[in-house]
């Protein structure tokens, strides 16, 4: 079986969101870099699969090559190899073709990614791939279980789950409790450094939409406390001041 | 010219996020509003569209459109953008709208965008403003092609219910076997439960409450308030509560008008999914908690005698 895992290199979540040039450019200043952690779910459900189906598992990341160090990790954790696709991932659709265009002759059973990146939190890239390949994409998905050809799949909808078969090939957008978080070992590490890691260009794509300026919420207002004895003054103020109930 | 918006419902009823996306089709004034609608949904609720601002409703009957498989999904939009020479598609964000926006995106060749939270500009190009970093911020974001197509998070447009019935006509849209690809096998399903994702009130635990057998409490609040039950992602972990509830970064963003955080520290990632609510409550004993600092309202206590305070204030309220 043949596994391929899109990843992400993207802020950590405890990093300060600001901007710069005009709140046109995201500010690195000081941001820790990690593999998203809904791709982190994805991994490790494949390096699971791995062990107990037998697979080959391949990571791409569409980026710079200050990406490197987060594929690295994503090889510590057990990817057999990796494929840095070199382009700044500027939309959903340019991220959707580029990793079509990698995933299209390489014959994967498996195509992993996360739930949602947690910069652009779009969603969207699974099924833009599927589509892009003519194949099924399915998200977001808690279980992942393969029989035969077969997958089965617990699937996240509102207020619960559902519960799917599916033929292989296919694309899944995964997310927790598919599999526990794993952190790289010290010989994962090792060994990483010595995996292959190939740099490809990105095929000519176009960009159906521009980022034009980037905004911060408003800043919170002053809050208000409340004496633990009052919880009428609570309800009164939620009531008359706040007006949400 | 038109726009169609894809509605969904639950067990033949239309979603409320639907209907708001009704609304926010309406506001952009765009051309006639057509609602779409697959699968078995009940004859009165798809007319009561009218009331959000449809100008029509194309019901997609076909029965193997019961089950949401999103492949079909994209091939009915597709097809219903064709014939009604619509340029705009609109849908509330769910666990099925991205992927099928994303797979309908690829087909028509649109611009595509998610979680817009506001009704577009349009002074300048089709600017749309998404949220982004987890509601950490917003981009401003110009789509390029004639054909657009935009997710909406919820409160995107002001709601609003007025003016008459819709016509609904059926639609039936040319599908092939490879539209249908998975097989449902089961759901599990929470009921009678008001579901978070279009909560307008949430009461959500956290690790303070010690453990499951504590949660009678937030159970009482939320039934007082008519909220629905959230936790952090401990407590999901711990399984002191379902999966579904896990509200932040890593669970379900909420945007409800009012949000009551019980021992919960307020991590980043856990403020991360609530921070588009419109009024926050956090009740904790730690007064340095850094959920103090995201609330609008704070009560330093312990929670074991101020919840079923504010329980019985509620219910006095109410009568
Ligand atoms: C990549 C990543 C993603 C994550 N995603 C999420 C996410 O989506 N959602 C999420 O919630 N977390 C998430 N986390 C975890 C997050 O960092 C915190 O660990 C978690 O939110 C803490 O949960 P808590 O507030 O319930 O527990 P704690 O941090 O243990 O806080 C318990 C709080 O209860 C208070 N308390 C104790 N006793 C009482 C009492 N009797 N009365 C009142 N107050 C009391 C304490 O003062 C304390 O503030 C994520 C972490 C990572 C690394
Ligand atoms: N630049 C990228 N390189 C590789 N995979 C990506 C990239 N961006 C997004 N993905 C994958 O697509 C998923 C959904 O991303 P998004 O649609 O941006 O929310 C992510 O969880 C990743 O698995």
């Amino acid at each position: 079986m043949k596994i391929l895992v899109c990843i992400t290199h993207v802020p950590d979540t405890t990093s300060r969101i600001a901007f710069t040039d005009g709140d046109t450019k995201f500010d690195t200043n000081g941001v820790q870099y990690i593999i998203g952690p809904y791709e982190d779910y994805a991994i490790a459900r494949a390096i699971e699969l791995k062990e107990s189906h037998g697979a080959a598992v391949t990571v791409v990341n569409v980026g710079g090559a200050e990406t490197e160090p987060t594929i690295r990790k994503a090889l510590a954790i057990g990817a057999d190899d990796a494929i840095r696709i070199n382009a700044d991932p500027e939309d959903s659709f340019f991220v959707a073709t580029q990793i079509a265009n990698v995933a299209k002759d390489g014959d994967y059973d498996l195509i992993l990614m996360g739930r949602e990146s947690i910069d652009f939190n779009g969603g969207v890239v699974h099924g833009m791939v599927g589509e892009l390949l003519g194949i099924p994409s399915v998200s977001p998905v808690m279980k992942l279980d393969i029989d035969g050809n077969v997958s089965k799949i617990a699937r996240e909808i509102e207020g619960g789950k559902e519960f799917i078969e599916l033929k292989m090939p296919f694309v899944a957008g995964c997310q927790e409790p598919i599999a526990e978080w794993k952190i790289p070992n010290m010989r994962g590490i090792m060994t990483a450094r010595s995996k292959p890691l190939n740099v490809v260009d990105p095929v000519d794509s176009e960009h159906p939409d521009k980022l034009v300026k980037f905004e911060l919420p408003p800043p919170k207002g002053t809050i208000k406390m409340i004496d633990p004895g009052q919880m009428d003054e609570l309800v009164s103020l939620l009531k008359n001041e706040a007006k949400v109930l | 010219m038109s726009v169609i918006v894809f509605v969904e419902h639950d067990e033949g009823r239309i979603k409320k996020s639907s209907r708001e996306a009704v609304c926010y089709a309406s506001a952009i004034d765009a051309g006639d509003v057509i609602a779409l609608v697959c699968g078995n949904a009940e004859p009165k609720e798809m007319e009561l569209l009218g009331q959000n601002g449809a100008d029509r409703v194309l019901h997609a009957t076909e029965s193997r459109l019961d089950h949401g498989d999103i492949q079909a999904y994209a091939s009915v939009i597709s097809q219903a953008m064709d014939n009604e020479n619509a340029d705009i598609v609109i849908l509330a964000k769910s666990s099925v709208s991205d992927a099928v926006a994303a797979r309908t995106a690829i087909k028509s060749n649109a611009s595509f965008a998610t979680n817009v939270t506001e009704l577009p500009n349009t002074s300048d190009g089709f600017m749309v403003k998404r949220s982004i970093f987890t509601g950490n911020a917003f981009a401003w974001v110009k789509l390029l092609k004639a054909k657009k197509i935009i997710g909406i998070s919820k409160n995107a447009v002001a709601y609003k219910e007025e003016g008459g019935s819709a016509e609904v006509s059926d639609f039936s849209p040319v599908l092939n076997e490879s539209d249908f690809n998975s097989t449902v096998t089961g759901r599990d399903k929470a009921t009678g439960v008001v579901l978070l994702p279009e909560a307008e009130i949430i009461v959500s635990g956290g690790r303070g409450l010690k453990g499951p057998e504590n949660w009678g409490m937030i159970e009482d609040l939320a039934e007082a308030l008519g909220a629905a039950t959230g936790c952090s992602k401990p407590v999901s972990d711990l399984e002191w509560r379902p999966h579904r509830e896990h509200v932040g970064q890593t669970g379900v963003k909420v945007s409800p008008n009012l949000y009551i955080a019980v021992g919960i520290s307020g991590a980043i990632q856990h403020l991360a999914g609530v921070n588009s609510s419109k009024v926050i409550v956090v009740i904790n004993k730690d007064p340095e908690a850094p959920f103090f600092n995201a609330a609008d309202y704070g009560v330093v206590g312990d929670a074991f005698e101020v919840v079923p305070k504010l329980t019985d204030a509620v219910k006095a309220m109410r009568d």
